[in-house]
């Protein structure tokens, strides 16, 4: 397998568990709304409450930057890291 | 003034430039004091602002290609996330999110989930790749993978549709700021907005456009945090109120229980004016199916991912690496405002509903209320109402309506802050509508100028004519965007979200698919943009002329059936004719790789 295919296989890796976070924090959780907010979350404010106002927004940043690193290591590790310059 | 030095002095830059704008605020509100007027203050607010941002497009002037159409690739990638960030916060987020949640509760914030959550999408599916591609716009990467004239007007066409109809939305927006700020006729006030749009894009495009959008997120957010910190801190709610509105939010609920939600009849509602609402649905309980809320989180996701306004932002940073990290930062910057969103609409609801607190007005006589200065002013400014259909001569929660906009607009004013935090909001809801239009009538006159025009009609034409006929096209739409404005058509707030949908309809799948999978080809991306987008325009007609609609999809979620059969057709049609050639393949290949040179080349 040449370096480009595992490169691709390693990315797209990645790709599967950065979208399965983000299904789960973006809809699945919201298949349980009702019985979720009836229990007391983060800060004081009822679960559900609190995740669409805050939670699930702040995990979808730290989504993005997780995600941006562990990419730019698998380019490191197969040699496509890009030249300062662009 | 603008070359490397520049790049290497943003921080400096705009850090005088926000101590600047920091200072201007104080210099108003020692104006207040010393009896300036509440106009004068709105003016200056509205005026200065706009001046700065013209000022900002006069300098960033350009006669180059790459530095019209993606701002010579040169954007560090938090100053990009912040152009982003007032690129993507329209007038819509700034003045109507906010009223939004106060009245709809659970089921709007859906908005707010989707609108973040289509970052990850950004992300992980596309900023990158189409980075490395090189490519000036978002039809451009659509042209070239696929190949063919006929691909690259089918993206010119999507792209048009949906960016068109959040632009009016946007000039509208403009304009009914510039009207109650600067007290003309809307009529007008639509035009004045229009030109201090176009001044800020016009002399350079993307450039121009990058360095005001930086300079407009500033003024934005510091207009959107100041006030909600303020009033949370004088109401004695909490000092940081994302972190301690808690009993508040419970205490809403109390009072929503307690005072019940009454129905109002018919006859009586026919009485109230147009555009006004009362509260009718819980601040924090869960009030929409799971599917309700879901499939508008999934539609507003996979439109944000295919907004080409969004997109070409991300052409403009220095390497592939750079766009990933700046679509977190975009991320970051918006989450700052979202977040704010539902604090703000918090402690709007409770001052004005609470009879233990000196603002509250329910549970009031009449005669009180209607003493009250702010509820004079925004009563006759048609966004408060009320009226006593009981009887009884006491204000109850179902006999107080209120504009979707008073809630950004006069929350500062009932919680007792000084008038100059209300010039604040108006030059911060400017500047959110203002960023946002800018990036789409570029985003529309980009694609024509550079795919329609250089691409297939005079593949020829020197630099200096396509740039002209650029900023020829700029003018046009601006105008054509403003006029319909003024035809007042639509809400702010539903156009926008069309145009999500009409933007998934067309452009997510063959954008997705175009890198994600080779064997996609011509034919089947041109099927799936013009079936994609057909079918939700024939779903949108059938649901708004009394169609029943199916799966709950709803003329706000439409998108969702317009991109199944997006996704459908492209499949299909693929797989029946031929794969794509070798070079094209080969293309795809590298275009999965961040290192190396981009497949469009530094000018094309």
């Amino acid at each position: 397998m040449s370096n480009a295919t595992k490169h691709w296989e390693k990315s797209r890796g990645l790709l599967f568990i950065t979208l399965a976070i983000w299904a789960v924090f973006s809809m699945g959780i919201f298949l349980f709304g009702a019985e979720m907010n009836e229990v007391t979350g983060p800060f004081g404010y009822p679960w559900t409450y609190w995740f669409t106002c805050q939670g699930s927004l702040g995990i979808f940043v730290i989504l993005i930057f997780w995600f941006a690193n562990r990419q730019e290591k698998i380019d490191e590790e197969f040699g496509f890291t890009e030249r300062e310059d662009g | 003034m603008i070359k490397g030095k520049f790049i290497d002095n943003l921080p400096k830059v705009y850090g005088i430039y926000t101590g600047g704008f920091i200072g201007f605020i104080i210099l108003m509100a020692i104006g207040e004091q010393m009896g300036m007027t509440a106009k004068a203050i709105g003016v200056a607010f509205v005026a200065f602002t706009i001046f700065i941002y013209a000022l900002i497009g006069y300098l960033s002037r350009t006669a180059q290609a790459d530095a019209y159409y993606v701002a010579g690739r040169q954007v560090p990638t938090v100053f990009n996330g912040m152009a982003t960030a007032a690129d993507w916060m329209s007038g819509a987020s700034f003045v109507a999110m906010a009223g939004g949640i106060y009245f709809k509760g659970y089921g709007y914030m859906a908005l707010l989930v989707g609108w973040t959550g289509g970052y990850i999408l950004v992300a992980t599916l596309l900023a990158p790749y189409l980075r490395k591609f090189g490519c000036y716009t978002v039809p451009d990467f659509i042209g070239t993978r696929y190949g063919g004239n006929l691909a690259r007007l089918c993206a010119v066409i999507v792209l048009t549709v949906a960016s068109f109809t959040y632009v009016t939305a946007q000039i509208n927006a403009t304009g009914t700021i510039a009207s109650v700020a600067l007290d003309i006729d809307f009529k007008y006030a639509v035009y004045v907005g229009l030109v201090s749009i176009l001044l800020c894009s016009m002399l350079g495009g993307m450039r121009a456009v990058t360095w005001t959008q930086v300079a407009q997120y500033i003024v934005l957010i510091i207009a959107y945090l100041l006030p909600v910190f303020w009033i949370s801190n004088k109401m004695g709610a909490g000092f940081f109120p994302h972190f301690m509105l808690a009993d508040e939010v419970a205490r809403i609920g109390e009072l929503e229980s307690q005072f019940g939600f009454v129905k109002n009849s018919a006859a009586d509602l026919a009485t109230v004016p147009k555009g006004l609402a009362g509260i009718t649905k819980a601040h924090s309980a869960v009030n929409a199916t799971p599917w309700a809320f879901i499939s508008l989180a999934l539609a507003m996701m996979m439109g944000t991912a295919s907004l080409p306004h969004v997109m070409m932002r991300y052409f403009t940073t220095p390497s592939v690496k750079a766009a990933r990290k700046s679509v977190g930062w975009s991320l970051f910057f918006i989450f700052l405002l979202y977040s704010s969103a539902p604090m703000l609409a918090t402690l709007s609801k409770l001052s004005l509903i609470d009879p233990n607190l000196s603002t509250g007005i329910i549970g009031k006589s009449f005669a009180e209320v209607q003493a009250i200065d702010w509820f004079q002013n925004w009563n006759q400014a048609n966004l408060m109402f009320i009226s006593d259909f009981n009887g009884n001569g006491t204000l109850e929660l179902n006999e107080f309506f209120m504009g979707g906009k008073a809630v950004v607009l006069a929350t500062p004013e009932i919680a007792g802050l000084p008038y100059v935090i209300s010039g604040l909001v108006a030059a911060g809801g400017m500047a959110a509508a203002m960023s946002t239009a800018d990036g789409l009538i570029l985003a529309i006159a980009n694609a024509i100028s550079h795919d329609v025009y250089y691409k297939m009609i005079d593949p020829k034409a020197e630099t200096a004519k396509r740039l002209l006929v650029a900023r020829a096209l700029l003018v046009v739409i601006g105008f054509a965007g403003a006029t319909i404005a003024a035809m007042e058509i639509q809400g702010i707030l539903g156009s926008v979200i069309w145009a999500f949908d009409f933007a998934m309809s067309g452009l997510f799948f063959p954008l997705v698919l175009g890198v994600w999978w080779k064997r996609a080809n011509r034919q089947g991306a041109i099927a799936g943009m013009i079936l994609g987008l057909g079918s939700a325009i024939w779903y949108l007609v059938w649901v708004r002329t009394g169609g029943s609609g199916f799966l709950g999809l709803t003329q706000l979620t439409f998108g969702i059936f317009g991109a199944a059969v997006s996704f459908v057709a492209m499949v299909v049609v693929s797989l029946m004719t031929a794969e794509p050639d070798a070079a094209t393949q080969k293309m795809v290949d590298e275009v999965r790789i961040p290192s190396g040179k981009s497949i469009l080349g530094k000018q094309h």
